[in-house]
């Protein structure tokens, strides 16, 4: 019998792409559709997914969770573990329509939830994040059946098993607004067909999209696993979330020097640094070693207020980044941009271990 | 003169058609193996002598020499094999503890050559070691669990503790002037310097000759506390409080008074001719908490400019222990596994205490994460690493760099006779006789140990290439680069892998 992610590993290919309207205009799904399904071969049709953000206005404060449940006892279970835990202010199921290719779809329900305070102060310090954090993975690992999609503020993950266009149909993007869209078609070795395993793979309003398979992994995963993280999930694209995570929200350092610590610079440049310079890439290599990312990978990173795109230090992944007015492309292919955007300016490919990082203007102001 | 009831343990056979008599063999051999009878011309062998140093068929010009087992008929029995009878007599004859040096010759599992490696194939790309920078560069120290940083002005904010780099993850374990020559010393202090390591005092002080290469140089603090002063900590990069050692854990050391010479007393700050005794705990430190007092004394002799690292013999309950040292202040690591070497250990004691260093690395390491605090500490396995295969197993069990002892002795000349206890080593090596130790040229043999180690380094970097890794770091404790074969659930359980043929 197969087995499905996280009780195995599953090495995959992919294709990503993100569209962000730095305005923080929204737009409707069809544009990252039309730019994943164009790099169609590059996936398998065993994982597709999207991520967006700014498409829950009307609850922009509270929680949305995606969840999907393999049967109604996984509904009931989660339904009674939230109300326990949050104050759910509505639920219901995801609206989605019938694609013929898509097939063993299961219940996903999107719920609107903020923590309740009393346990927020009790089970975590005060850490709202922290709080909702713990809550996700306790539906992941104890409740039978049911995974987190997403669980992030104002975004959500749309994702399954099958092509990312397909996906998107499925999920009815059309009907939905954002002013960053990331997307990913998978090529999995295996058939998990589990829909879990598909990426995005978000936490809180993390989300990323990944191409790559890291040969650091395992070095990673029980670093990370130190700090209350559970790698349940046996994907590179989840450690990598867990690290982000652990670094910006647990050890408070931006997003660029997050990146910096993954792709740190190599011991033959740090030794031609000036002291000071020297000083400061030697502490961050010795104290985060086991977070230095080895292996092929590009990944884009969607966060509450903009994206960041990375790719390892040798520049074993494709992508691509480019812009038009406030719009601001990446891709794994440039014809994955041209597609949308036929007159793209400032077309160019990311460099190795070189966080790109493209936020909206009114948190650039906030800076 | 009473029978002996000893068995030469080795045959000495020498070719009449090649030997040309010259006589080097018997000149060489500080066991009077060989002899030349003037009277009838021929060379002769007192072949019970023979420790199987290999020394004469090294030298003899003209290969004329062979040093084989001695293949007596052993008894029918599978219980009293040879050498429980063979140590009974000696026993019977000399009615003393038995000892012997270097590591256990029992055949326990060696489960390194029970673990596989893995390479990258088409998902992800190898990496060539010739185009790409493949870093085995290692720092050991402590560490603050996260870092303050000033970002725009790139600056840590956090206070750093005192820290060493290595070249290479490896260095000289402990060997102490008086166990081994001060010629064997300094071949390690040239290659350590130049390879940008460490080699280690071990509990016997620092030579005048030796200082010099304080910026490499371990010093030990042991339970006989020999030649420790101001000056030795001052001169050392790094302060190690040794516990115990894998050989022969429990118990201290005994280096007799006929070995203490002018230098070696000199150096240890003992009178001369008189038996060095390490008393088998330390007697200042009887818990955990005793040991705290000593870190910090020594750090704070030091003014916190070290690290301080501590040494223990793996033992059952090494994980709990390593989590205490670490809680104790504790900045490196070391764990000593049972196939280590030594100068000299009971031979019941080397052959019956401790556990093996691949589990107890495992185990230490998992612990250490369990209670999350892993990352603060330099962890370095010890106890018989014999090639560049099993320090990078080593790592990916989660060891940060290995200390090694027998394999620069090896490459320095030693071909593991294990007689280091009897003083005559004909390589120069563990002795002090001054007739043997010239026969050692620290230029000569330090380039041999740079070679090795270079050689290691080089081979190291292609294994990390084939696992898609250019950063030692990304390999540290990162277990699914390992297979088991040929274990139980139980060592695959404790060792934290999986088996050959299971997917991650």
């Amino acid at each position: 019998m197969l087995r499905r992610e996280g009780d195995i590993h599953i090495p995959s290919g992919c294709a990503i792409s993100a569209i962000m309207d730095r305005s923080g205009t929204r737009h409707d799904g069809t544009d990252i559709i039309k730019s994943i399904a164009l790099m169609h071969d590059r996936g398998n049709g065993l994982g597709g997914g999207f991520a967006a953000y700014g498409i829950y206005p009307e609850y922009k404060d509270l929680y949305a969770f995606h969840i999907f449940l393999e049967d109604k006892q996984a509904r009931l279970e989660v339904q009674s573990y939230i109300e326990e835990k949050f104050k759910l202010e509505a639920s219901e199921k995801l609206p989605t329509r019938k694609v013929a290719t898509i097939k063993d779809a299961p219940l996903i329900w999107r719920f609107f939830v903020a923590p309740k305070p009393d346990h927020v102060k009790d089970e975590a310090d005060g850490d709202e994040e922290q709080y909702v954090m713990n809550c996700v993975m306790h539906i992941n690992t104890h409740i039978r059946g049911a995974f987190v999609s997403s669980s992030g503020k104002d975004m959500g993950a749309f994702k399954g098993v099958g092509y990312p266009e397909e996906m998107g149909e499925f999920y009815r993007l059309e009907d939905y607004k954002a002013w960053l869209w990331t997307a990913h078609g998978r090529f999995p070795t295996n058939t998990p067909g589990w829909w879990g395993g598909a990426h995005p793979f978000t936490l809180l309003n993390w989300s990323i999209v990944h191409n790559g398979e890291i040969s650091s992994y395992d070095a990673n995963r029980r670093y990370i696993e130190q700090f209350g993280y559970d790698c349940a999930l046996a994907t590179d694209t989840e450690a990598i979330t867990y690290i982000f995570d652990h670094l910006v929200r647990q050890h408070g350092l931006s997003l660029e020097t997050a990146a910096h610590i993954m792709c740190a610079p190599g011991w033959d440049e740090i030794d031609r640094m000036p002291a000071d310079a020297k000083a400061y890439e030697t502490a961050i290599r010795q104290v985060y070693g086991p977070c230095l990312v080895n292996g092929p990978f590009s990944v884009i990173l969607g966060t509450g207020d903009g994206m960041m795109a990375l790719n390892d230090r040798l520049k074993l992944r494709a992508l691509m980044r480019a812009e038009k007015g406030d719009i601001v492309y990446f891709a794994s292919e440039e014809s994955a941009i041209r597609v949308v955007c036929e007159d793209a300016e400032n077309l160019r490919a990311v460099g190795g271990g070189v966080p790109e990082i493209v936020k909206l203007y009114s948190a650039e102001r906030g800076n | 003169m009473p029978i002996n009831y000893l068995l030469p343990a080795f045959l000495v056979e020498r070719d009449t058609n090649r030997c040309i008599k010259c006589g080097a063999c018997a000149r060489q051999c500080s066991n009077e193996t060989h002899y030349k009878d003037e009277d009838l011309d021929i060379m002769c062998v007192h072949e019970e002598r023979c420790v199987n140093c290999q020394r004469c068929v090294t030298i003899c010009p003209t290969h004329a020499l062979t040093i084989k087992r001695h293949e007596q008929a052993q008894p029918l029995s599978n219980n009293w094999t040879g050498g429980y009878i063979q140590d009974i007599a000696a026993q019977a004859q000399g009615g003393a503890v038995l000892l012997s040096s270097m590591g256990t010759q029992k055949n326990y599992p060696v489960y390194w050559d029970h673990m596989l490696l893995n390479a990258s194939q088409v998902t992800n790309p190898s990496i060539d070691p010739l185009r790409e920078p493949m870093e085995t560069k290692v720092i050991l120290g402590r560490k603050p669990e996260k870092l303050v940083v000033d970002e725009k002005t790139k600056t840590i904010k956090t206070p750093m503790y005192p820290s060493r780099t290595l070249g290479v993850p490896i260095m000289f374990s402990a060997m102490s002037f008086g166990s081994i020559s001060l010629n064997a010393q300094k071949s390690m202090a040239l290659a350590a310097r130049e390879l940008g390591t460490f080699f280690n005092t071990g509990e016997g002080g620092l030579h005048q000759d030796l200082r010099e290469f304080h910026d490499n140089c371990i010093v030990q603090v042991a339970s006989g506390r020999f030649g420790v002063d101001r000056d030795y900590l001052e001169q050392a990069s790094i302060i190690e409080i040794k516990i115990g050692q894998g050989a022969k854990p429990g118990i201290g050391g005994h280096l007799p008074g006929e070995k203490i010479n002018d230098e070696v007393s000199r150096t240890r700050m003992i009178p001369k001719g008189t038996d060095a005794i390490s008393p088998a705990p330390h007697h200042d430190i009887y818990s955990i908490e005793d040991l705290r007092q000593l870190i910090y004394s020594l750090k704070e002799a030091t003014e916190y400019t070290k690290p301080v690292s501590v040494k223990i013999a793996a033992v059952h309950n090494a994980p709990a222990i390593a989590s205490g040292m670490a809680r104790a202040g504790a900045d490196i690591i070391v764990i000593d596994g049972f196939r280590g070497g030594t100068g000299a250990a009971p031979t019941r004691i080397k052959d019956n205490v401790g556990i093996p260093i691949e589990l107890a690395l495992a185990s230490v390491d998992q612990r250490l994460r369990d209670e999350g605090i892993r990352n603060r500490v330099s962890l370095v396995p010890a106890g018989s690493f014999r090639c560049s295969a099993d320090i990078v197993k080593a790592i990916a069990l989660g060891a940060d760099a290995v200390y090694c002892a027998s394999a620069p002795l090896i490459a320095m000349g030693c071909h593991m006779c294990q007689s280091c206890n009897k003083g005559k080593c004909n390589w120069g090596i563990a002795t002090q006789r001054p007739e043997l130790t010239r026969r050692l040229r620290p230029e000569v043999a330090s380039q041999r140990i740079v070679n090795l180690v270079t050689a290691w380094n080089h081979e190291i970097q292609e294994m990390l290439g084939g696992m898609g890794i250019n950063a030692i770091e990304s390999l540290r404790g990162n277990r699914l680069m390992l297979r088991g074969i040929g274990l139980n659930e139980k060592e695959l359980e404790v060792l934290g892998i999986k088996y050959a043929g299971e997917v991650m």
